[in-house]
C-alpha cells in the first residue's frame, strides 16, 4: 500500500536502514538502533513523507518465538527465536494524515542492553507509550525526560508482558518509603 | 464554622464576620485529585500543583484499572479474547469486538470476504454503541457541570439501546457478540422494526437536550473556549476521533481508511474550528445525528443471508452436526479447546472506536493464542493530552475538559 515510502526511506538513508518488508498491506522498516533518531527526523519532515501523526509504541519479546505451521501443507513457518539474537523488537508506527500513508519502524533490542532512543522529543504521543513501553517491557528509553512506570507502582518488581514473567504470579504492594511517590516532591527533595 | 452559622442564622452581621487576618497563601499548593472523585468519571489520579485557583503544573496517573488485558489475552485463545475487549471500552463493546475481530481476519486473508449480512450487522451494532458512547459521554458530562436533565434524558436513551442490543446478544453490557468470521447469531426478528423506532424516539431527545444546554450560558461559560487545542497539537499528540475533529481536521477512520460496508453508506464527518470543549460537544452531538442516519441506510439495505463466513477454519459446525457426527464433533472440540489456528505473521487493524481510533496490534506464531497482542486504545492517548490542556486553567475547568476527552478506565488502563 505504502510500498514508496519504504523505497523511498531506503534511497534517502541507505545506512540506517536494515531491510523491509510488507505483511498484511503493513509497511514495515527496520531500522538501526543508532540511527532512528535520524530516520523519524526525516519521516517526519520531509515534505513527501510528512509523518505528522504518532499512532502506537510498543515492544515483542521475542524470548518465546516458536512459530509452527498451522497445515501441513503451508510454506515453513518464519524461524525461531534463538538466544544469539536480539530479543526484543520495539515498534513504532507513524502516520501521515496529510498523506494517509504508514510506516511502522521496528528495532531490534538486545537483552543485555534493553536500550532504544525515544521519539518523544519528536512527537509528543510517544511520551506516555514509551513509559508504557518500560513499564510492561523494561525498555530504557534514552533522552526520554521523565520515563516513569505508568500504569504500575513503583515498587513492582520486574516486566510483566515479558514472557519470562509468569502470569499467575501476584506482588502484594509493599510500601517502600526510599521510592518518591509524588514525582513533584521528587524535584523538591521530599516525599 | 461557628461563625458561619451565625451568620446564616441571623445572629450575627455581615460587618462583625470580616476576617481580615486570614491571608491568601502565597505558596504553591499540591492538590490531590482522584483516584476515586466524584466530578470525574474514571478512575484516574491527578497531582495538581496550583497557583491559587490557577492549575500550573499537573501530573496525570493512570492505571488504576489496569488488568494486563495483553497478557491475558495472550494466554487465551483468538475466541477467548471477546470477553476481554468488551471489557476495554464498556460503553461501546461492540465496537472493540469488531475490531478484535478485524485484526484476526486480517491475519487470516479474510478481510472482504464476510457475508454481505455479517458485515451489515456488525456496521449496526457498532453504530449503535457508538450512540451508547456519545449519550453517556455528552449526559455525564453535562451532569458534572450542574445540568442534571441532559444526563436523565440521554441515559434513558442509552438505556433502549442497551435493551435492544441486550435482545440482540443475550447481554446488556458485555456483549461479546461478534466472532471472528462473522457475528455469533443473526438479528432477533422484528430487529429492524424496533430499531427504526428506536431511532424515531431517540432524534427528539437529541433535540431536547440541544435546547437545554446549547444556548445555556452557564453551561457555555463552562466549555466554550476551554481546553483549547489546535489541529497540529491535536495530530502530533495522536489524537483521533471526535477531539481530533473538533480541532478542525477532518479525519474518520471510516472515511479515510474504510472498512467493513462504511463505503456503502452516506454520512458527513462533522468537524469543528476552535478545538474547545464547547467543539467536542457539538462534534459529539452531531456524531449522534450521523449514526442514526447510517442505522436508516443500514435498516433499509441488509440483505439477507448468513451471518458466519463459510470456511471451517474459524466458523463452528452447525449445533444438529457436532450432535450427530464424528467429524463435526472433533472439529468443534479441537476450535473449542486449540482455537483458530493463525498463520505466523503480525497486523495491525484500526477501527473509529468511540473515542477515537481503536487498534490492534497482533502477533501470531501458528498456534491458537495470539503471540502478542496490543490494543492501542484512544482513551490513553487522549489522556496524555490531559496535563497540557488543563494547564493554566482552573481547578473547576479539569471537569469539563476531563468530561470531553471521555477517558474510560477500562480502555485506558487496559
Amino acid at each position: 500500500m505504502s510500498q514508496k515510502v519504504l523505497d523511498a526511506l531506503s534511497a534517502a538513508l541507505p545506512h540506517a536502514v536494515d531491510r523491509t518488508e510488507s505483511t498484511h498491506g503493513d509497511e514495515v522498516a527496520w531500522i538501526k538502533r543508532e540511527s532512528l533518531v535520524q530516520v523519524a527526523t526525516w519521516l517526519r519532515d520531509d515534505a513527501a513523507m510528512a509523518f505528522d501523526a504518532p499512532v502506537f509504541c510498543t515492544c515483542i519479546d521475542r524470548l518465546d518465538w516458536r512459530p509452527v505451521k498451522v497445515h501441513s501443507m503451508d510454506p515453513p513457518p518464519p524461524k525461531a527465536w534463538t538466544e544469539d539474537q536480539p530479543r526484543f523488537e520495539v515498534c513504532y508506527q507513524l502516520r501521515s494524515i496529510k498523506h494517509r500513508h504508514r510506516i511502522r519502524l521496528k528495532i531490534a533490542v538486545p537483552e543485555h542492553d534493553p536500550r532504544c532512543p525515544s521519539l518523544s522529543e519528536l512527537w509528543s504521543a510517544f511520551d506516555w507509550q514509551e513509559r508504557e513501553t518500560f513499564d510492561m517491557y523494561g525498555i530504557r528509553f534514552d533522552g526520554h525526560h521523565d520515563l516513569r512506570r505508568i500504569y504500575l507502582y513503583e515498587e513492582f518488581v520486574g516486566y510483566p508482558l515479558r514472557k519470562d514473567y509468569p502470569k499467575e504470579k501476584r506482588q502484594p504492594l509493599v510500601r517502600r518509603d526510599d521510592l518518591p511517590i509524588n514525582p513533584l516532591a521528587r524535584e523538591r527533595g521530599g516525599h | 464554622m461557628a461563625d458561619l452559622k451565625q451568620l446564616v442564622l441571623g445572629r450575627k452581621d455581615v460587618q462583625d464576620f470580616g476576617d481580615t487576618e486570614a491571608e491568601m497563601p502565597h505558596d504553591l499548593m499540591t492538590v490531590n485529585m482522584g483516584p476515586s472523585h466524584p466530578a470525574m468519571h474514571g478512575t484516574v489520579r491527578i497531582v495538581l500543583t496550583v497557583d491559587g485557583e490557577r492549575i500550573v503544573r499537573s501530573d496525570v496517573q493512570p492505571g488504576y484499572l489496569h488488568r494486563c488485558f495483553e497478557k491475558e489475552v495472550e494466554h487465551a485463545t483468538y475466541t477467548q479474547a471477546f470477553p476481554y475487549t468488551d471489557r476495554l471500552n464498556y460503553v461501546s463493546p461492540m465496537i472493540n469486538n469488531c475490531g478484535w475481530a478485524m485484526a484476526v481476519e486480517k491475519l487470516m486473508g479474510m478481510t472482504g470476504q464476510l457475508p454481505k449480512r455479517a458485515e451489515y450487522v456488525r456496521v449496526i451494532v457498532s453504530e449503535m454503541s457508538r450512540m451508547t458512547d456519545h449519550l453517556t459521554c455528552i449526559g455525564a458530562s453535562a451532569m458534572e457541570l450542574g445540568a442534571f436533565g441532559p444526563f436523565l434524558f440521554f441515559l434513558k436513551a442509552r438505556e433502549w439501546f442497551y435493551e435492544l442490543l441486550e435482545k440482540v446478544s443475550g447481554a446488556r453490557l458485555t456483549h461479546t457478540y461478534v466472532r471472528v468470521g462473522g457475528v455469533n447469531k443473526d438479528l432477533p426478528d422484528g430487529f429492524c422494526g424496533e430499531l427504526a423506532h428506536l431511532l424515531d424516539k431517540t432524534g427528539p431527545i437529541i433535540v431536547e437536550v440541544e435546547t437545554l444546554i446549547l444556548n445555556n450560558k452557564i453551561f457555555r461559560d463552562r466549555v466554550a473556549g476551554i481546553g483549547k487545542m489546535t489541529a497540529e497539537t491535536a495530530i502530533a499528540t495522536g489524537c483521533g476521533g471526535p477531539i481530533l475533529r473538533a480541532a478542525g481536521v477532518d479525519y474518520d477512520v471510516r472515511k479515510d481508511f474504510p472498512y467493513s460496508i462504511y463505503p456503502e453508506v452516506e454520512f458527513d464527518v462533522p468537524v469543528g474550528t476552535t478545538g474547545d470543549c464547547y467543539d467536542r460537544y457539538l462534534v459529539r452531538l452531531e456524531e449522534l445525528r450521523q449514526s442514526i442516519r447510517i442505522l436508516r441506510q443500514c435498516i433499509a439495505q441488509i440483505p439477507d443471508g448468513p451471518v458466519m463466513i463459510d470456511d471451517p477454519r474459524v466458523a463452528l459446525p452447525p449445533k444438529r452436526d457436532t450432535y450427530n457426527n464424528i467429524e463435526s464433533m472433533i472439529r468443534h472440540f479441537k476450535h473449542i479447546v486449540d482455537g483458530i489456528k493463525v498463520p505466523a505473521g503480525e497486523a495491525y487493524t484500526f477501527v473509529e472506536g468511540g473515542n477515537g481510533e481503536l487498534g490492534f496490534f497482533i502477533a501470531a506464531d501458528g498456534t491458537g493464542r495470539p503471540y502478542k497482542a496490543y490494543v492501542r486504545s484512544p482513551s490513553f492517548v487522549h489522556l496524555s493530552t490531559a496535563s497540557a490542556l488543563i494547564h493554566d486553567h482552573l481547578i473547576a475547568d479539569v471537569v469539563p475538559i476531563f468530561g470531553m476527552i471521555n477517558m474510560i478506565g477500562g480502555e485506558c488502563d487496559k
